[in-house]
């Protein structure tokens, strides 16, 4: 019972921290209501579909595969993506190109979304510059696990 | 006839501010833990885009609870396992019979309470129907036939049992102090002044009483430091078998018991519907001012102040249930025998020391 009584006033002194939190949050929130302009906010949630938290820079997000100058894909099918890759997503089918300085293009690139865990290697290990994971699309969400492999038109956009 | 009308009348209107008044603290209490841990709470749905900061949440709970399946196990007992919840929802809605609202009206000559049923034994009467509800619980519990729904019913069952005997040995201090067990007789008492300023309410004149009947009450509530029998994530509870509308007439009487509960503070402790200082011809002040208002003003204050006391009340229920951590069994049979019996029998030994000088 001493024991008890003892911790009473750490008891109450915990209710008096979320008490003042409430207190404080809702003069911010009033504060809003009414049009004041302040620096703190009520609340630290951001309203996700409509406000949206800029991206780091170096975020690795849904790749894409960079053109040369005639809009033809950068990609000469070295495969050093597919090999690198440890999730073991990407697929090349290369075939000949009749243009002496190219030799070499991609006749199929995919990415199989659904197992790629983003970790940027296939970027790193490319020549040439072909592959990035810089278009700042996080939300790759399908209806049909089939439609998260994305082909090479795909990836051009 | 006409007394029918008016008890009709009286009846309809407490059922509706006690269930409009739950839906909302559905409402009350996703917003308020919200803003308590720094976040925003329900706030998206709307009705022709306008969101109203989440008013419209609790008829889209409802909505969705009414279309929901009304699933009864195949080896449950049927008819207990639907009868289970309509109890315990009614033993805990038909208390608000008892409560003031406010004083005695003179409505075309005729003198009309703001309360359902001015019994004698009002408080005796609230104090019953509360214990009665034990029997929704146990009653859900045994015939849902599954044993975690049965554990919940009897360690509900234990907790209201040991929380009930603090619960009333904490309101004989205050029986002794206002002599009378009718409430609208211990709010009219709650009128007068201490020491010429100081309001006689509860909370000034039975301050230990207050703290132990709180803490029996938040037991009673079942909510969260105290939620054994229902403790949803983690030790199911009695309403494990439940779903649906019936689930849903579950959580409205928790509600309905933080409204009850309330409403008790504010009827024993916070002095029920009176303001201080007012007085039925307006504001007499302690220093020596008045400001004469007309009846029919007073009446609209004190039911007001009713309502704000019992909003208050809530608000500080849902802090409590959004601040603390659930106590174990072995605690929470300590803390009701071992220090809220004893205090209130402490309570009830200095009150009448107190009377007796």
């Amino acid at each position: 019972m001493i024991k008890t009584l003892r911790f009473s006033w750490e008891i109450i002194r915990g209710s008096l921290i979320t008490a003042r939190h409430f207190v404080v949050n809702m003069t911010f929130h009033t504060l809003k209501l009414f049009g004041v302009r302040t620096k703190r906010k009520g609340a630290v949630t951001i309203q996700y579909p409509e406000q949206r938290k800029p991206l780091p820079p170096r975020h690795r997000c849904l790749h894409r595969l960079l053109p040369r100058d005639d809009g033809r894909p950068r990609c000469v099918a070295c495969l050093l993506c597919q090999t690198v890759c440890p999730a073991e997503c990407i697929v090349v089918e290369a075939s000949e190109d009749l243009d002496p300085e190219v030799q070499k293009v991609p006749s199929r690139f995919t990415i199989d979304l659904d197992r790629c865990c983003f970790c940027g290697f296939c970027v790193e290990a490319c020549p040439v510059d072909a592959i990035r994971m810089d278009t700042g699309c996080i939300e790759m969400a399908e209806l049909d696990r089939r439609d998260l492999v994305y082909e090479l038109e795909k990836l051009r956009s | 006839m006409s007394d029918i009308a008016v008890l009709l009348v009286k009846v309809a209107g407490a059922i509706v501010w006690l269930l409009v008044l739950a839906l909302y603290l559905t409402w009350l209490e996703r917003k308020e833990s919200a803003v308590m841990q720094d976040r925003v709470g329900a706030n998206r749905a709307s009705v022709f885009g306008l969101r109203l900061l989440g008013l419209f949440q609790p008829w889209a709970d409802a909505i969705k609870m009414i279309f929901k399946e009304d699933f009864v196990p195949a080896f449950s007992r049927k008819f207990l396992h639907t009868l289970a919840p309509f109890l315990t929802f009614f033993f805990v809605a038909v208390t608000v019979a008892a409560v003031p609202f406010g004083d005695a009206v003179r409505i075309g000559g005729r003198l009309v309470r703001l309360q359902i049923l001015d019994l004698n034994v009002g408080l005796l009467f609230v104090l019953a129907m509360l214990s009665l509800g034990l029997y929704g619980i146990l009653l859900s519990g045994w015939a849902s036939n599954s044993r975690y729904a049965l554990l919940g019913g009897m360690r509900g069952a234990a907790q209201l049992i040991s929380y009930e005997v603090a619960l009333g040995l904490s309101l004989v201090g205050l029986i002794l102090v206002y002599p009378s067990l009718r409430m609208s007789t211990i709010v009219e008492y709650q009128g007068g002044l201490l020491f010429g300023f100081l309001p006689k309410w509860g909370v000034f004149l039975q301050p230990l009483g207050l703290a132990v009947f709180f803490v029996a009450a938040l037991a009673e509530t079942k909510r969260v430091p105290f939620d054994l029998p229902e403790g949803e994530s983690e030790i199911i509870g009695f309403f494990a078998e439940y779903g649906g509308l019936k689930w849903g007439l579950f959580m409205i009487t928790d509600f309905i018991e933080v409204i009850i509960v309330s409403c008790l503070l504010t009827t024993l402790y916070f002095g029920g519907w009176q303001v201080p200082w007012l007085q039925s011809q307006g504001f007499v002040f302690p220093w020596g001012g008045h400001w004469a208002m007309s009846p029919g003003l007073v009446v609209v204050l004190q039911v007001l102040a009713f309502n704000l006391k019992v909003i208050f009340g809530c608000w500080l229920q849902i802090l409590i249930r959004w601040t603390y951590p659930r106590l174990r069994f072995d605690q929470l049979m300590d803390l009701g025998w071992k220090l809220l019996l004893p205090l209130s029998l402490a309570n009830i030994l200095l009150t009448a020391l107190a009377l007796s000088l």
